[in-house]
């Protein structure tokens, strides 16, 4: 009983994930593709950081899925639907969401951050630090059972996530045995020695540091608010997880709405040179010349203003979040796409005077057919180091423009937003750290996975890099 | 030379028309004069002649492009955009919303925006390229493979971490420097030391990489092989000649960004309440004042393109085989 829900950005997200997989189909019987994604499946660091991108891609994904739940209504008249939009992942995490404390409390408290004035049981009243609604509410006394109960509960989850963890590994083994051919006990050694050519140790192991990680985070935050709560008392994990998908969007997006421009007119001024040269080349200098930060602005001012006077075109407050993320990618794409355009232009002027193309031509085959055929396979090495490498710089751009006030729109949940809003917190006393500590370490793993990722990637395609 | 500069000159009118229409058609395509008349009086029933008057007041009673009751070339340059384009070539920015004179302001904020950012860009260039050669030095040890990756973990925390772990660290834990605020003269120093600290660590792990690929590449050019040939030491060839061939792409990659340091970072100035251009720059895009964002825009892609002709000059000063026709 539910209606799903496809936002602009949920579209997109699933076209990307299709261009993907129908990148990957025709990779893979292009030779020129094949191998470096080989190299890049059989580094160590490549293996290590695809699975912990999964993980991030996963959580996106889960968020990305979006419905109205129905409401519970009278039998026989039409079902009514929430107006709220929900989530796989919000569904999922409906006890992180619903539990909402009144404020601040820090990671794991049983008690409030701030003293308020509190009945006490003999009846009268004392100023003291009240216990929380939800986190550690199951507990009689926390002082004394607080420690005992989180190791115990942490100690479970990380049993399971072993157990989890080695099914996958004989999973694995047992899957590898079957395509080599050979007994499961010699798959399990070549794995755990390191022999096999894609660095499956190395990819196992990352995924059980992963599990050992999120299995007790999950088995404690329906008890606990594990990084804790924010001023209006939302639990900080559930925030930065559902900050995932505002960076992946922006981090890949983005650079889907750019590409489409960067790669056409790249490969239109690079090939037919002259006056559509000219035009091309005049196109991207002027937008180059422009602040990046200034013209993103300028634009998102505007679209501010569009926005508030057409307040009827959006009829969620989702729908209209949404549409400023994705005008957001859209006007981060405009400023970006003209390194790649230049790039792409600089490889066709070299490529066209190449003799396959010139004999293509002297047998008049199509300018159109030319482009498609010998061109733009030639030039996709670059146009996928482009992506990953911008990915990283995009999903930090987010925070900074958010903190100018340009970036996403206020009522989602981003990096970006968290740490503007718990910038100001600093100067309290105690600190309140949890708030920035957890959006930073989430952006930080990110990123720096996305980085070593680029790099492997770089290695593999850039036909300078090969030794 | 000087015909070559001349050229460029004129070659740089149309990008800055362009970008002029750019922001100019970004505005006016959500917003009429009508509407800022109505922002700017803010009064909820503005009668019709009040909003007049302040158009004309402002020559905002024009049409935006294209004038059709006008004769010959007037139907252009009777406009809107014509008026204020003009203005912008002339380095006239007009008044803010506030009725201030946006050049003044620009001048006076110009002088804290250089005070950091020009420490920031020299001492991070030194800083940068000491780490690279530090690096290509014990090139394919273990000091270098730790070097390259305390780069990537340096790139991959966002630049808004460093300033609130330097603010929280060094003013609020230690009162070494004040947290923001500015002065003239040499009491700037106090406010300054901090912020230029942050800017230069949060660019080194970009940088020296950066500079660490580029001297490899260089220590694989044939004049390296023969300096170890003749018999000089490792760090004689390092030093003495890989370091100076490597310095022309250095310093021709260092000129174009010199320009664009009058236009102040805005992160790090608004965070540690810079009077510079950046804060300047936040300030007005929080306050929806387009003149202001306008005019930085402007200012921003001419000091591009000023850096983009200085480079192509630095060119023919390195390396004598270039010649600019």
């Amino acid at each position: 009983m539910i209606q799903p829900v496809i936002l602009w950005t949920d579209a997109l997200i699933f076209l990307l994930l299709a261009a993907t997989v129908a990148f990957f189909l025709y990779a893979r019987r292009q030779p020129h593709l094949r191998d470096p994604l080989r190299r890049v499946a059989r580094s160590r660091v490549g293996m290590a950081s695809m699975v912990v991108l999964a993980a991030y891609v996963a959580i996106g994904l889960l968020d990305s899925l979006h419905f109205r739940p129905a409401l519970p209504g009278k039998p026989g008249a039409g079902v009514q639907y929430a107006v709220e939009t929900l989530s796989v992942l919000d569904w999922l995490a409906a006890p992180l969401r619903e539990q909402v404390e009144k404020t601040y409390s820090a990671p794991l408290a049983t008690h409030a951050y701030a003293k308020e004035v509190v009945e006490l049981p003999g009846g009268g009243e004392a100023r003291d630090f009240p216990r929380l609604k939800y986190g550690g509410a199951q507990l009689a006394d926390p002082a004394a059972d607080k420690w005992p109960d989180i190791t115990t509960r942490a100690f479970k989850a990380e049993a399971m996530a072993l157990a989890g963890w080695f099914l996958a590994a004989v999973g694995l083994c047992a899957w590898l045995a079957q395509r080599g051919g050979e007994g499961l006990s010699a798959a399990w050694r070549d794995v755990w020695r390191g022999k096999t050519p894609i660095p499956w140790r190395t990819g196992l192991l990352t995924w059980g540091a992963l599990l050992l990680l999120a299995f007790p985070a999950v088995a404690l935050s329906t008890h606990y608010h594990i990084l804790g709560t924010d001023k209006v008392g939302q639990d900080v994990f559930f925030q930065t997880l559902k900050s995932v998908r505002t960076g992946l969007v922006i981090g890949t997006l983005t650079t889907l709405v750019m590409l489409p421009f960067a790669v056409l007119l790249g490969i239109m001024a690079g090939y037919f040179r002259g006056w559509v040269d000219d035009v091309i080349q005049y196109l991207y200098t002027t937008l180059n010349s422009i602040p990046g930060v200034l013209l993103i602005a300028a634009a998102v001012l505007m679209m501010q203003v569009w926005m508030e006077s057409n307040p009827d075109l959006f009829d969620t407050v989702a729908a209209r979040a949404d549409a400023r993320l994705f005008f957001l990618c859209a006007i981060l794409g405009v400023t970006s796409w003209t390194g790649l355009c230049r790039l792409l232009r600089g490889e066709t002027l070299k490529l066209r005077e190449l003799d396959y193309i010139q004999a293509a031509q002297a047998f008049g085959v199509s300018h159109g057919r030319i482009i498609l055929r010998h061109i733009l396979p030639n030039l996709m090495h670059i146009v996928l180091i482009t992506v990953v490498m911008d990915f990283s710089g995009l999903v930090l751009a987010e925070a900074v423009l958010s903190y100018v006030g340009v970036g996403v729109d206020p009522t989602m949940q981003s990096w970006g937003n968290m740490i503007n809003s718990a910038r100001l917190e600093m100067a309290r006393e105690p600190m309140v750290w949890w708030t920035l500590a957890a959006a930073f370490l989430f952006m930080f793993v990110l990123v720096l996975f996305a980085n070593l990722f680029a790099d492997t990637v770089r290695d593999a395609f850039d036909p300078r890099a090969r030794r | 030379m000087i015909a070559y500069i001349l050229r460029r000159a004129l070659y740089a009118l149309p990008i800055l028309l362009g970008v002029n229409v750019i922001t100019f058609v970004l505005f006016f395509m959500v917003n009429t004069p009508d509407d800022m008349a109505r922002m700017n009086l803010g009064v909820k029933h503005v009668t019709q002649e009040a909003i007049d008057k302040w158009k004309a007041e402002r020559g905002y009673d024009k049409p935006l492009l294209y004038n059709a009751a006008r004769q010959g070339a007037r139907k252009l340059t009777d406009t809107i955009f014509f008026d204020k384009s003009v203005g912008m070539f002339a380095f006239d920015f007009g008044r803010a919303d506030d009725g201030r004179d946006i050049a003044r302001e620009i001048r006076h904020r110009m002088g804290p925006s250089l005070a950091i950012a020009l420490p920031v860009f020299a001492v991070g260039l030194a800083v940068n390229i000491t780490f690279a050669l530090v690096m290509v030095f014990f090139r394919a040890s273990y000091l270098d493979f730790v070097g390259v990756v305390l780069c990537v973990a340096m790139m991959s925390i966002s630049g808004l971490f460093y300033i609130i772990a330097g603010q929280y660290l060094v003013s609020k834990l230690w009162h070494l420097v004040p947290i923001s605020g500015f002065a003239d003269g040499l009491d700037a120093f106090k406010f300054l030391v901090l912020p230029v600290a942050i800017g230069v660590v949060s660019g080194i792990g970009a940088g020296a990489r950066w500079y660490r690929t580029l001297f490899l590449e260089e220590m694989s050019r044939d004049y390296v092989r023969t300096a170890r040939a003749k018999g000089l030491s490792e760090a004689a060839v390092l030093f003495r000649h890989v370091l100076q061939n490597a310095l022309i792409p250095i310093l021709t990659g260092a000129v174009v960004v010199i320009p664009l340091l009058f236009m102040g970072s805005l992160i790090t100035e608004s965070f540690f309440g810079i009077p510079g251009l950046g804060s300047y720059t936040i300030d007005a895009i929080n306050a929806q004042d387009f003149a202001v964002v306008r005019a930085m825009v402007f200012l921003g892609s001419f000091l591009y393109i000023v850096g983009l002709v200085l480079t192509d000059i630095s060119y023919t000063l390195v390396d004598p085989r270039i010649r600019l026709e």
